[in-house]
């Protein structure tokens, strides 16, 4: 099985490459259209700013390649939220295969934003992703803005009310929090992605 | 539920891990790997590791070991000592790192932690205090601590330090309240509220931990987000699962 990550600039890339390693599976990094295009599975990594991201796949000629994939995709943190419609970190238009909009978690009193730590999943649908997983599993995450909950929302966690962790829209899947840092239930969630 | 971060802190120097009390007569504890898989497997939440002399020599952190530790952690960690630049940063990010910690350097030159933050977003960036109480009751911030002959006290309150850092960019703050460190007599409970109350984005209680009840006061009563130490985990005087069934039991949320 190939299996590649896409270079978009992000510093997580080598951590989620080691994780895949751990796994069985030397991804290829890559920012070639043909070699992504060709791939079985198709990661997208990312920690940053939703606007640099999306530059920098326009740069690399990607947003229309991505859209159009059909093997199936993972977006992991940015990567996750690039997956969507629009993002209002800098007010960005992102790839739009998922029909929702980032948003910036809300101020309340006592709640620290980043949003920084582990955190509980909880399961909505059920999905071969989430294979294994349970509502008293934890996830590493490290975010200032979050996908609201809705039909595409595999999980959810809380962090001053409820937002999507994990999603799925067709071929597309994505994961708020850091699988490569989330240790035996990050590994878990990886090996389910490469077994889809 | 957020839960509250049990953090590890491995001092390194030369390629090993050390430890000294109040900054000073370091021992080798043990190797950097081998004590990170240690952890990890014992349920740390996170691990933080300092290039503790690279401050005081101007250089920045080694990035062999960092990369070795991240291709066989898999639970997030940070790397602290010398960043003093973009591609450094870039460089221990790259290596593997999920953040970066500046302190000194930051101290030299704040606006370094606008850089990193415009580069790589506030959740990388971490600032580190050292801070200590002075003779007129305020707390002050120390500079280049790993190294006694070089620390610097400056006149820069702690307080005033902390506010400017997380408008520049901090997207969390670790102090280390130098003053109870490695004495094992709990954290500075007292600076810590006065911190958190001045704090919004997450704070790490350094300095002081002997027991598990003094986690438990950093979490109940200064409502830090993590509490980091170091020789009581080194030595096996605190067990981390043990740490945290007593935590549970006191009704603090942490990650079993």
């Amino acid at each position: 099985m190939s299996v590649v990550l896409v270079d978009a600039g992000g510093t997580n890339i080598g951590s989620v490459r080691y994780a895949l390693q751990r796994l069985g599976v030397d991804a290829a990094l890559t920012s070639d259209a043909s070699a992504i295009r060709a791939a079985d599975k198709v990661i997208l990594p990312g920690v940053g700013a939703a606007g640099p991201g999306m530059a920098r796949l326009r740069e690399l000629g990607l947003v229309d390649l991505i859209r159009s994939l059909t093997q199936p995709v993972l977006g992991v943190c940015l990567g996750m939220q690039l997956l969507c419609e629009r993002s209002e970190e800098g007010d960005t238009p992102c790839l739009g295969v998922v029909p929702a909009t980032v948003r910036r978690f809300d101020e309340q009193p006592g709640l620290r934003v980043p949003h920084m730590g582990w955190n509980r999943l909880r399961p909505r649908r059920a999905h071969p992703l989430l294979a294994g997983v349970g509502e008293d599993d934890w996830a590493y995450f490290v975010h200032s803005y979050a996908v609201p909950t809705g039909d595409y929302a595999l999980a959810t966690t809380d962090y001053g009310g409820e937002f999507a962790c994990v999603i799925q829209r067709g071929n597309f899947h994505g994961m708020q929090f850091h699988p490569e840092r989330s240790a035996q239930v990050g590994a878990r969630l990886l090996k389910n992605f490469l077994e889809l | 539920m957020l839960s509250r971060r049990i953090i590890p802190c491995l001092d390194v120097r030369d390629g090993k891990v050390v430890k000294g009390v109040r900054f000073r007569d370091h021992v080798v504890m043990g190797e950097i790997v081998d004590l990170a898989l240690r952890y990890r497997d014992e349920g740390a939440d996170e691990l933080v590791f300092y290039d503790i002399t690279a401050s005081p020599e101007g250089r920045t952190v080694d990035r062999g070991w960092v990369e070795r530790v991240a291709r066989v952690i898999d639970i997030p960690f940070c790397v602290a000592g010398g960043i003093r630049s973009v591609d450094e940063a870039r460089a221990v990010l790259h290596a593997g790192a999920d953040k970066i910690s500046v302190n000194s350097p930051a101290l030299e030159r704040p606006a370094l932690i606008d850089e990193l933050a415009g580069a790589f977003g506030v959740q990388c960036v971490v600032v580190g205090v050292d801070s200590l109480r002075d003779s007129d009751g305020e707390w002050r911030v120390r500079q280049y601590t790993g190294d006694p002959s070089r620390t610097q006290a400056l006149p820069r309150r702690t307080l005033d330090w902390v506010v400017e850092a997380q408008k520049r960019g901090a997207g969390e703050i670790v102090l280390n309240c130098m003053g109870s460190d490695g004495v094992r007599q709990g954290y500075d409970l007292d600076q810590l509220a006065v911190v958190r109350a001045i704090c919004q984005v997450p704070l790490i209680a350094s300095g002081g931990a002997g027991a598990a009840e003094h986690f438990r006061d950093a979490f109940t009563e200064a409502d830090v987000d993590g509490a980091l130490a170091a020789s009581v985990f080194h030595s096996g005087a605190i067990a981390i699962p043990d740490l945290k069934q007593s935590l549970a039991g006191w009704g603090v949320a942490v990650r079993i």
